[in-house]
């Protein structure tokens, strides 16, 4: 571990800022002889993007080679790759895959959707219905997968499928990662309160799987799927931004535009400024002891706490907008997002509403709190032992 | 906005974990809550004993330098000294004398004054207090309606103080009141002449107050005059990181509390905790503790900041202080009957923490503060 790793890192860095010097280098280049010298992820293995070391190291690398102008834009534009996929392929994979997957992956050439939701499995992942049948050194599936970012993009997508439907549900299923160009595979914009499709429907109509383009030993599916779930939430929750950013930052913009001085507005202001502080500096506290080898429950709950939070900020600044709060800038035309970044007020006071439903529910969330941090017991599950096709569904 | 550099790692200290140890350790012997019961239920809440053994641990001088007879440590070991504390809602002294006077001596008093007064408070042979709050102005502390005169050579004071914790155990009081030289801090014996001290009947009974009346009592020193209104700002926002941590300590007894008793009370054939609706509240208290003590440790981190402190203390003030009320609240519901029961200690927890919230500031009081320093 430790810092004594410092200096060869850095070493590394500097070199390839004077190999491919940023501005002047393709971003697909770059990224590719960042790949290649273990400066993509770097706790992975050396061969795989990674030095074997920690994850800080990669915070610390991500930060010089922003200060010295190289983009980081990738992380965004393959965000389920780069921030979930490569998690998965780390943890699950053959050395024979992800020799195929990673480059590319952090390269951008080949982006990468999450197929897991469906409509009728939701919080309750683990009884979804797409099948997937083998036939010889192939599997045949279908089925449908709802509120898949980046899906209409994708050259993979990370699947779960029911490989055994007489199995209990966690005990059938199968992990796969599947050509999006493939024949069978259909993908329909899935449009969002905003008006917006960030998300898509995923039709698969006897889509071709080669079984060697499986994750993991048939059935051990639901494990790959927690893995992904958990490097999805560290995500989503776990990162630390700066001071007064993202909602926050716009609500003092807002108020401080709007010259509004009441003051339970502005007590109000501050008592979200002081959540948003707390959670920003819970995240800094749990992101340093866990590079310290010190894991504890200041770790678990980003996720949760950045959903009510960002429903709460964004609804007061639309609030603090007052007689404007009742516009919406961009209209409704249904459309294809620019980017998923920082929305205006108003889009943002709807498009939070899903804060506290994508990568598990505030409700799925406070169970895991409860269940596996504190320790409480869990409920009676009716649908543990039964076999999956004898378990009712609606 | 720029982000505040923090150089002090969360990481604990082999130090600050044998303080901790060491703590629990004392406490769980010395003073188990069927004491503090003990202790709630007589007339002075404390026993000198206990004070005396507190300073044989260190305690009574941990943040006051080596060259004046302390222990010379910060305000991170302070931290968790406080937050031990909490946990078992320790009766006492330690937060008006250890905490808040010596704060105030170390930011305001000369170096004659130090010399004296710190290696009397850290040996544990004087006790001191604040007495700066006045009604009606609460915790604004800036125009005491308390006036110092001069008489025989001398100053004299004359005024009443609120909300002036553990008078009737303190040997001196640290008063602050006006002059025609400006506002001063002047040291009062606690038990001399023109002093009433008057026990006030509390809300929080492991943590004593009392209203100070002084009709022409004679000062001993004046710790200082003029421009104090800044260095009395900061010892309070020390007071209020340092109180955070007791807080913090208290909510997080209280939240295992609640979560022990969910796993083994049982009511329709299963554990209550095994319930979302009580689960999730569990939950919810884990969230607000976790966020309070990163304000809490945060603030006690920056104390050499003066600019980020005055962000830092307010805000661990607000989340400290609605977190412990909050977790201590929904600690007794989590309990039922019982937990409304004299005999069960969630009530010690509940006065203590809705008390705490008010000594120093109101989280809106605090919030108020935090918005002045941000420009909000």
């Amino acid at each position: 571990m430790s810092d004594a790793d410092y200096p060869r890192v850095d070493a590394l860095v500097d070199e390839l800022i004077a190999e491919c010097p940023p501005g002047k280098t393709d971003d697909i280049e770059f990224w590719g002889a960042q790949y290649d010298k273990g400066l993509a992820w770097a706790w992975h293995p050396e061969g795989f993007g990674g030095l074997g070391l920690e994850r800080r190291h990669q915070t610390r690398v991500n930060r010089r080679l922003e200060e010295a102008g190289a983009s980081i834009e990738n992380r965004y534009t393959n965000l389920l790759g780069i921030a979930m996929g490569a998690g998965v392929l780390d943890a699950h994979a053959t050395d024979e895959q992800k020799r195929r997957w990673l480059r590319p992956m952090f390269t951008t050439e080949e982006i990468w959707c999450q197929l897991f939701s469906e409509p009728g499995a939701g919080s309750d992942v683990a009884g979804l219905a797409t099948r997937a049948v083998r036939d010889g050194d192939e599997w045949v599936v279908n089925g449908q997968k709802v509120w898949t970012t980046l899906a209409h993009l994708a050259k993979w997508g990370m699947v779960v499928t029911r490989t055994d439907p007489n199995a209990p549900k966690h005990q059938g299923l199968t992990y796969f990662v599947i050509d999006m160009e493939a024949p069978g595979v259909e993908v329909r914009p899935l449009y969002q309160i905003t008006g917006e499709a960030e998300f898509n429907e995923v039709f698969f109509n006897d889509v071709r799987i080669p079984d060697e383009n499986r994750i993991d030993a048939v059935g051990a599916g639901w494990r790959v799927a927690v893995t992904t779930l958990m490097n999805e939430r560290v995500a989503i929750g776990g990162s630390a931004i700066p001071r007064e950013s993202g909602y926050i930052g716009q609500a003092v913009e807002v108020w401080r535009e709007t010259g509004e001085d009441d003051l339970v507005l502005r007590d109000r202001l501050l008592e979200l400024w002081a959540e948003a502080e707390a959670a920003r500096l819970t995240a800094l506290r749990a992101n340093e002891l866990a590079s310290a080898g010190i894991p504890g429950p200041e770790g678990s709950t980003g996720k949760l706490a950045w959903a009510n939070l960002n429903k709460e900020i964004t609804a007061f600044t639309v609030e603090l907008l007052g007689l404007d709060g009742t516009l919406y800038p961009g209209g409704y035309e249904l459309r294809r997002p620019e980017r998923i970044a920082q929305h205006e007020p108003h889009k943002a006071f709807l498009r939070t509403r899903a804060n506290s439903i994508e990568g598990g529910t505030s409700e799925i969330m406070l169970n895991i709190l409860g269940e596996r941090v504190l320790g409480l017991p869990g409920e009676p599950r009716v649908d543990k032992d039964v076999p999956w096709v004898e378990v009712p569904r609606g | 906005m720029a982000d505040p550099a923090i150089s002090v790692p969360y990481a604990p200290t082999e130090e600050q974990d044998l303080i901790r140890s060491t703590a629990r350790q004392f406490l769980a012997e010395r003073i188990p809550i069927e004491k503090v019961r003990e202790l709630m239920l007589s007339d002075e809440g404390f026993e000198a004993v206990l004070w005396k053994e507190m300073a044989e641990l260190g305690w009574t001088g941990l943040v006051v330098p080596e060259e004046h007879g302390g222990a010379g440590l910060g305000w991170v070991e302070m931290s968790v000294l406080l937050e031990e504390m909490g946990r078992v809602v320790t009766p006492g002294p330690f937060l008006a004398s250890a905490v808040m006077a010596t704060a105030v001596i170390e930011e305001l008093a000369g170096d004659e004054d130090k010399e004296e007064l710190l290696a009397a408070l850290a040996s544990g042979e004087s006790i001191a207090t604040l007495a700066v709050f006045e009604q009606p102005r609460g915790w604004e502390i800036a125009a005491p309606a308390t006036r110092a005169t001069v008489s025989n050579g001398g100053w004299v004071l004359s005024g009443m103080k609120r909300a002036v914790l553990d008078a009737h155990l303190s040997d001196l009081l640290l008063v602050t009141a006006g002059a025609d030289d400006g506002i001063g801090v002047y040291v009062v014996d606690a038990k001399g002449e023109d002093v009433t001290v008057e026990q006030e009947s509390v809300l929080d009974p492991t943590r004593r107050q009392a209203t100070v009346i002084l009709d022409g009592a004679v000062s001993r020193s004046r710790l200082v005059s003029g421009d104090v209104v800044a260095g009395l700002t900061h010892a309070l926002r020390l007071a209020t990181a340092a109180l955070a941590s007791e807080q913090v300590g208290g909510a997080q007894r209280c939240m295992e509390m609640a979560v022990e008793y969910a796993k083994t009370r049982h009511q329709f054939g299963r554990p209550i905790g095994s319930y979302q609706s009580i689960k999730h509240r569990c939950a919810n208290m884990l969230m607000k503790v976790e966020h309070a003590r990163s304000a809490a440790y945060h603030a006690v981190r920056v104390t050499d900041d003066r600019a980020e402190l005055a962000i830092a203390a307010p805000l661990a003030g607000a989340l400290a202080s609605e977190a412990y009320v909050w977790v201590a609240g929904e600690n007794i519901q989590v309990h039922g009957g019982i937990g409304f029961t004299w005999e069960h200690d969630a009530h010690l927890y509940l006065k203590r923490a809705k008390a705490s919230s008010l000594l120093l500031g109101s989280p809106r009081h605090q919030r108020d503060r935090l918005g002045l320093a941000l420009g909000i």
